[in-house]
């Protein structure tokens, strides 16, 4: 038998400081909230101390915005401002195995992933945001579209650089300053950003970022003085945050939740088809809002199929993030793995038939072996909640419009995927699906230039390609 | 078309793939298509397995071990058979414990020099036949062809199939030269080499995979290495998957050889990843896959002594056969 020996990509490179500082208005500065102790999930041990906001030190940060936004930002040339964005996208890639490491430390994803897409699509995200920025006027928007003002953005802890890019360069682009609140399980790689946009030369107050946990991300939305919020997390919270922000005239955009349809019909390229199922729901341990978590199926080719699926899942490799051989790294946080736990037990006591890959996983830290339900009914919760772990629930159809019916019969709508040989379908389910974004013979496909967003409780509003720049802009 | 002969073991579905032209066609046109995006997307994510160490050294070896060391030129001597010949027995006279290669694959009018100098060693002599590397010639003459090189010593025949017959359609006739070859072959293992340069889509890839698996193919091979694209790792994936398939539907093994443009180290471990993830760590043998190269031998041994040495030594330290 072949074992492939360990091949960790070394720690140092992380420049893993025992410290970490919030930044605000171009400095980093003790804040005044509670310090939290961000937690390696892949070993289960504390990685760093990090400073945390006190309200006295939101006000403080949206001030400095404030003050950034007047006087330098809003009005600076976009042919300028586009010179910094550029600047902080090359740094992203001179820095890239540094973030990545540190990502992967963090954050628990395997290293692969995040050399190979977060820390690369990040710097896209500003690259394609910096070549807006002079060229607004050409959008679509009207000849002189202005910015907002101050943008409180809040981000979740499944790709927290990438969420962090995705947010902040476009608010850039468009003459907006930005007070950032990264997750708390995550906060590392968005206080490097920090460092990057340091390096940059960002005018002082232009990003200002503050971790913390949910009362910070409040205070920031909740500020009098912030002129738009965008949220990325889960429905619940963007439930809370669109009732705050009711009437009070700020722009909202929120990227939430989501239950995923990939359907796959009888005539699709089957072993493909079980390549983008396995990477549409086991990429990035299933932390994936647009995961495709339920596998819908055509009953003529189920059992070939799950059958391939099967053998397919049973290869991936699961353990340390830092392995570069590691296809599944590890559960964010203890909070997250009892979730999935839950969620699983109630598919098996509502009857859904279990497999579980037997692969080994490390003692220490948080996994959960990939697991795929099938015999799944769209009355079990398995079929309704978002899991957001490597769990994957397989139900069956018999025509395209029972697929299209079932693939929408669920309150998120954020993203689907359709595999077929046949073009006419794909456009038809495309056509007929209720979700933002609809793959097709693939899954997971990120891009800076095409719009991401969802319908109904996905939230609302797009982010990246030109639809993205709108949420930036007084139109 | 032929009576199905060559496999009596066949469970019903493929039995009744083989009945007539017609019913062959439906068989190759049904199954699944292969998305490009999709496959060759999955061959850039294997090639990006780190292997190193022990792991690494584990799959040089290997990969010595499923070497079918090569030279096909018009200007093959005598001479030049008997000095491959002996790089197959000694790939490295200074570490004597290096494994053999699995073969020495020759034009027929070179397999008995090739005999003379494997006798008894445990290496096979396989020799390409049937109007090699374009397949132009009468079944007549491709028949002869195999006959020669069978009676002349060769252990495994590598075939062509016909390109221009699988292109315009005419799959019965493609197996029925299979099959008929295969008889030719008599205890000597058969290699069908599809050249998937001159398929061109992977679709037509799982096709000419099956077809020769249906009639008999011991092995599928990639190319015969005068044409380019010759073995590529997406390619190589798409047959492994054959291969695969062919197991859950028979339960039988049977060999993936790429062939062709595999010249490092690297690339051939790459191809190692493929058939331990694809195919499934059975086939890490070589009775169940093959490299057919000629170059990549010495770049395998130059990369065996970096690992034990620590340290580079260089291509002057590694015979040139």
């Amino acid at each position: 038998m072949w074992e492939y020996a360990p091949a960790p990509e070394s720690r140092d490179i992380a420049n893993l400081k025992p410290n970490y500082r919030m930044f605000v208005d171009g400095e980093f500065v003790e804040g005044g909230g509670e310090p939290l102790k961000s937690v390696n999930p892949g070993t289960g041990e504390v990685l760093a101390e990090v400073s945390t906001a006190a309200p006295a030190d939101v006000d403080r940060a949206v001030k400095a915005a404030r003050r950034a936004y007047d006087r330098v930002w809003g009005r600076m040339p976009g042919a300028e401002r586009a010179k910094y964005i550029f600047r902080i996208a090359r740094l992203i890639q001179e820095r890239g195995r540094e973030l990545a490491v540190l990502e992967s430390l963090d954050n628990g994803k395997p290293i692969k992933e995040s050399r190979d897409v977060d820390v690369p699509t990040a710097a896209a995200h500003f690259f394609y945001h910096a070549g807006w920025a002079d060229k607004l006027g050409y959008a679509g928007y009207g000849p002189d579209p202005r910015p907002l003002g101050v943008a409180g953005q809040v981000i979740p802890w499944n790709f927290p650089l990438l969420m962090a890019a995705w947010k902040i360069a476009p608010a850039l682009a468009c003459g907006n300053t930005v007070v950032l609140k990264p997750a708390e399980t995550t906060p590392l790689t968005a206080l490097v950003l920090a460092e990057i946009i340091q390096q940059a030369e960002l005018p002082p107050g232009v990003v200002n970022i503050l971790p913390g946990a949910g009362d910070v991300g409040a205070a920031v939305v909740a500020h009098p003085d912030v002129d738009k919020v965008a949220f990325t997390g889960s429905t619940e919270v963007g439930k809370l945050i669109q009732r705050q922000l009711a009437g009070t005239g700020k722009k909202l955009t929120l990227e939430l939740g989501g239950k995923a349809a990939n359907i796959v019909f009888d005539d699709a390229p089957l072993d493909q088809a079980v390549e983008g199922i396995v990477n549409g729901i086991f990429f990035n341990q299933g932390h994936v809002c647009c995961a495709g978590s339920r596998l819908l199926v055509q009953e003529s080719v189920a059992e070939e199929l799950l059958d391939k699926l099967r053998t397919r899942v049973s290869t991936l490799r699961v353990g340390d993030p830092l392995d570069k051989n590691t296809d599944v790294g590890a559960i964010n946080s203890a909070e997250q793995l009892a979730r999935i736990q839950e969620l699983t037990a109630s598919g098996e006591a509502e009857g859904a038939q279990r497999w579980t890959s037997s692969c080994p996983l490390p003692d220490k830290g948080f996994y959960f072996a990939p697991t795929v339900f099938s015999n799944v009914s769209q009355a079990m919760r398995i079929a309704r909640e978002e899991i957001f772990g490597p769990v994957l629930s397989v139900l069956t159809f018999r025509t395209p419009d029972e697929a299209v019916a079932k693939a929408n019969n669920t309150p998120y709508g954020l993203s689907a995927g359709v595999w077929t040989e046949k073009g006419s379908r794909i456009l038809w389910a495309a056509q007929k699906m209720r979700a933002g974004v609809v793959w097709a013979n693939t899954f997971n496909r990120f891009d800076p230039t095409a719009p991401f967003g969802g319908y109904q409780e996905s939230g609302f509003g797009r982010e990246g390609g030109r639809t993205g720049l709108e949420a930036y802009l007084d139109v | 078309m032929a009576a199905p002969s060559t496999s009596p073991s066949l469970p019903p579905s493929l039995a009744d793939a083989v009945r007539d032209d017609a019913s062959l066609r439906r068989f190759l046109h049904g199954l699944p298509g292969v998305d490009q995006v999709g496959v060759e997307q999955r061959a850039a994510g294997l090639g990006t397995r780190s292997i190193k160490k022990a792991s690494k050294l584990w799959a040089i070896d290997a990969a010595i071990g499923m070497v079918d060391l090569t030279t096909l030129e018009g200007a093959d001597t005598a001479g030049k058979v008997r000095s491959l010949c002996a790089k197959a027995r000694r790939p490295d006279p200074d570490n004597p414990d290096v494994p053999r290669v699995a073969a020495v694959c020759v034009y027929p009018d070179m397999v008995a020099t090739a005999k003379q100098e494997l006798d008894g060693t445990g290496i096979q002599i396989a020799s390409v036949a049937t109007a090699f590397p374009s397949g132009r010639s009468t079944l007549k003459v491709k028949l002869e062809d195999t006959a020669f090189a069978v009676e002349s010593g060769a252990t495994e025949i590598d075939m062509v199939i016909d390109r221009g017959a699988f292109l315009s359609g005419r799959y019965g006739q493609v197996f029925d030269e299979i099959v008929q070859i295969k008889h030719a072959c008599g205890d000597a293992h058969l290699k069908v080499i599809l050249e998937t340069g001159e398929l061109a889509t992977y679709d037509n890839v799982r096709r000419a995979s099956w077809l020769a698996l249906l009639a008999g193919g011991d092995f599928i091979k990639t190319s015969t290495g005068k044409v380019s694209p010759a073995a590529t790792l997406p390619v190589t994936q798409v047959m492994l998957q054959a291969v695969r398939d062919w197991h859950t539907a028979t339960g039988e093994r049977r060999g993936v050889k790429p062939a062709g443009g595999i010249r490092s180290t690297k690339d051939a471990i790459k191809h190692l990843v493929a058939v331990h993830e694809v195919a499934g760590p059975e086939w890490l043998n070589p009775h169940l896959f093959r490299f057919g190269a000629s170059t990549l031998l010495n770049d395998l041994l130059m990369q065996r002594r970096t690992q034990l040495a620590g340290h580079y030594s260089g291509p002057d330290y590694v015979t040139v056969d």
